[in-house]
């Protein structure tokens, strides 16, 4: 293990289920945003169709991205943007940090950016006595609680309005015990126009990038990323180099596919072409590696690039809604950040494709139709192999293989275990036997399929007439 | 070895050696007969306002019916210099901060997701249709397609150095999931379609 501590996905969610009301609320409201997916998805009378075009697309991207980040660096330049290639965390926050010194600015306004998340930019940057300040309004909450945001697409879903009136009554000052989102959301709008008006430096993430033409594109439903980047003399997109797609034409497609995948809207309410700074306006684009690369290399997990962080597999993903984001320890959450946390540190995530029931859910929505079911299962024996996986639960799926595999030993376990339960509970009802952890054991069987089948079979019972 | 050359080298080396074909998109499907209709109505879902004109004396009357003239209202377009200023396009983007209304144009609309498509080139100011309290586009009736697909057939290859897809007003549902228009953006989105 790292020393960092990490607390596993299945004890966080543990904690997180203690309170019930919560966790159920957590539950419906993902869910019910999963269900305007759908409605959204039905709409559409070739869904199916687009998925399979997008999917296309990005496979030939992963063969090709070589030769199509060159092109765009090319188109980019053309364009009078500035291109900065940064191999990991490290190297990006400081290219972005040296943006900073070059223009000797000390704050900087922030769209949503998962990337600066998994580059851990903000507590970079705080160290380096730079603010910065989070303008998507999830983002802003959990920024001002000081805790990551729990999902991709929705920061703040694990917090109720009271938890964010009394954010905002601590730090902007807004009535205390007054829940009403419209009136907190006002409150948000005043005081982050103010930070946009001030801010000459403005970091966004990037949607899409185009090798044909060389622009980005950024989408919001807030406008946060357009209000900051007009308003800045400095603008600074950050990318994970699979965030291109080949031509312009391309974005028609994925842009059908992200927001309804997202929350069910047909497309977001901001979808901003950046192509070219605005005069006397300054514009680079960081082009992240941080292990892509070595993802791009797994035969087996290259896939999870194609992806296009709309949430959807969060949203549908049982175990997701009922463990919260923070569970994942990762800036990525659920069954997609389960695939790709392993990559960035195996160690330190080894818990993450385990937490899933594998039901497959998450592939069925997915946009891009990543086979990401099918990768949990395939990290689980890479990490069981390479040794990652805590002790007892090998020793557990050893023993479980003797059983399995030797008749005779299933049959005298399966009788000791019938006894146990039956004559001696407290053997197995306890604290230390995790499968009875808010479950009820059913009834005892007298006897088993097998002793029973031995009676009942055809052949048993031509005997018995005979 | 500069970061850029062993990122280049690395993905080389790691990248599938079999590239498929991009795909088809006149494949996907972009038949609708009765795309006006379908562009008002979903407009009207994602919290905008369509407004049928027949012309621009029909949109001066609305604009002095429905907004306060002795507030700041921008446009881009001369034949509404009776109630909004044309004098803004080289001012610097932060005076324009205390705009109530910019009225633009639009190049086209999108009727599967109402969207419609603006370019540096007709915006006066890239900020003016985020800044602005309230926003007003205007397209002709005419220019509205069926999909995204279509869309970006018709941008093809135009230049500009920013474009943005506007959909209804600025909105987030951030706080438990409860829909508030007017997040940083504008307010209230009014789509005038001329005739």
């Amino acid at each position: 293990m790292s020393s960092e501590k990490i607390i596993s996905h299945s004890e966080a969610s543990t904690r997180f289920n203690k309170d019930v009301e919560r966790v159920n609320w957590h539950d419906e409201t993902l869910w019910f945003v999963r269900e305007k997916r759908d409605k959204a998805a039905n709409l559409i009378p070739d869904w199916e169709l687009l998925r399979e075009t997008a999917s296309q697309i990005k496979h030939n991207v992963l063969s090709n991205i070589h030769d199509y980040l060159v092109e765009f660096e090319a188109n980019a330049q053309k364009n009078g943007i500035t291109v900065h290639w940064a191999a990991d965390a490290k190297e990006h926050n400081e290219i972005v940090h040296s943006i900073m010194a070059k223009h000797d600015v000390k704050q900087m306004v922030k769209s949503k950016s998962m990337l600066t998340e998994e580059c851990h930019l903000n507590d970079y940057l705080a160290e380096k006595g730079i603010e910065v300040i989070d303008s998507d309004l999830g983002e802003y909450i959990v920024q001002l609680r000081k805790e990551p945001p729990s999902h991709i697409v929705l920061p703040a879903i694990h917090l109720k309005k009271e938890d964010v009136s009394e954010t905002f009554h601590e730090h902007l000052g807004t009535e205390k015990g007054n829940f009403n989102p419209q009136y907190l959301t006002e409150s948000a709008r005043q005081s982050l126009r103010n930070t946009f008006l001030t801010r000459k430096v403005a970091l966004t993430g990037v949607n899409f990038a185009v090798a044909e033409t060389g622009e980005f594109v950024v989408c919001t439903n807030e406008g946060n990323a357009d209000m900051g980047a007009h308003l800045a003399d400095v603008h600074i997109a950050c990318m994970g180099f699979e965030k291109l797609i080949p031509q312009r034409k391309h974005l028609g497609v994925f842009l059908r596919l992200l927001a309804r995948s997202a929350t069910g809207q047909p497309i977001t309410t901001f979808s901003s072409h950046f192509k070219k700074p605005r005069d006397g306006q300054e514009m680079h684009i960081v082009i992240v590696d941080n292990g892509r690369s070595t993802q791009l290399g797994r035969e087996d997990f290259r896939n999870s690039l194609k992806c296009i962080r709309c949430g959807a597999c969060m949203n549908t993903c049982p175990v997701y809604r009922r463990s919260g984001g923070h569970s994942y320890h990762n800036a990525v959450a659920g069954p997609i950040g389960s695939i790709l946390a392993p990559n960035l540190d195996m160690s330190k995530n080894a818990d993450l494709p385990f937490a899933s029931t594998l039901c497959g859910s998450c592939t069925n929505v997915c946009p891009v139709k990543i086979d990401i079911h099918d990768q949990l299962y395939k990290w689980r024996q890479v990490l069981v192999k390479e040794g990652h996986t805590p002790a007892a639960k090998t020793i557990a799926m050893k023993t479980m293989a003797t059983v399995l595999a030797n008749p005779t030993v299933f049959n005298i376990a399966g009788k000791s275990g019938r006894f146990v339960m039956k004559n001696i509970p407290g053997m197995v009802n306890n604290k230390m036997n995790k499968w009875y952890d808010q479950r009820e054991m059913p009834e005892v069987p007298e006897e088993s399929f097998r002793e029973w089948y031995k009676k009942n079979s055809r052949e048993s019972k031509a005997k018995d007439n005979e | 070895m500069s970061s850029k050359a062993e990122i280049l080298k690395k993905i080389k080396q790691n990248q599938p050696e079999i590239s498929t074909d991009l795909p088809d998109l006149d494949l996907l499907n972009s038949e609708n007969p009765n795309v006006l209709e379908t562009y008002k109505t979903v407009l009207k879902n994602i919290g905008g306002e369509s407004v049928e004109v027949a012309n621009y004396i029909e949109i001066l009357d609305f604009i002095r019916k429905n907004y306060a003239l002795d507030r700041r209202i921008i446009t881009t377009i001369p034949e509404l210099s009776e109630v909004a200023s044309l004098n803004w396009k080289n001012d610097d983007p932060h005076s324009l901060q205390d705009v109530e209304l910019a009225i633009i144009k639009g190049h086209f609309g999108v009727a599967e997701n109402s969207a419609i498509w603006v370019t540096d080139d007709i915006l006066g100011q890239r900020v003016a249709p985020f800044i602005a309290q309230y926003l007003a586009i205007i397209i002709n009736k005419s220019d509205i397609l069926a999909t995204m697909q279509l869309a970006y057939k018709k941008i093809g290859n135009q230049e500009y150095g920013f474009g943005t897809f506007i959909a209804g007003p600025s909105k987030t549902a951030d706080i438990e999931q409860s829909l508030v228009l007017g997040a940083h953006g504008a307010r209230g989105l009014i789509v005038f379609l001329l005739d």
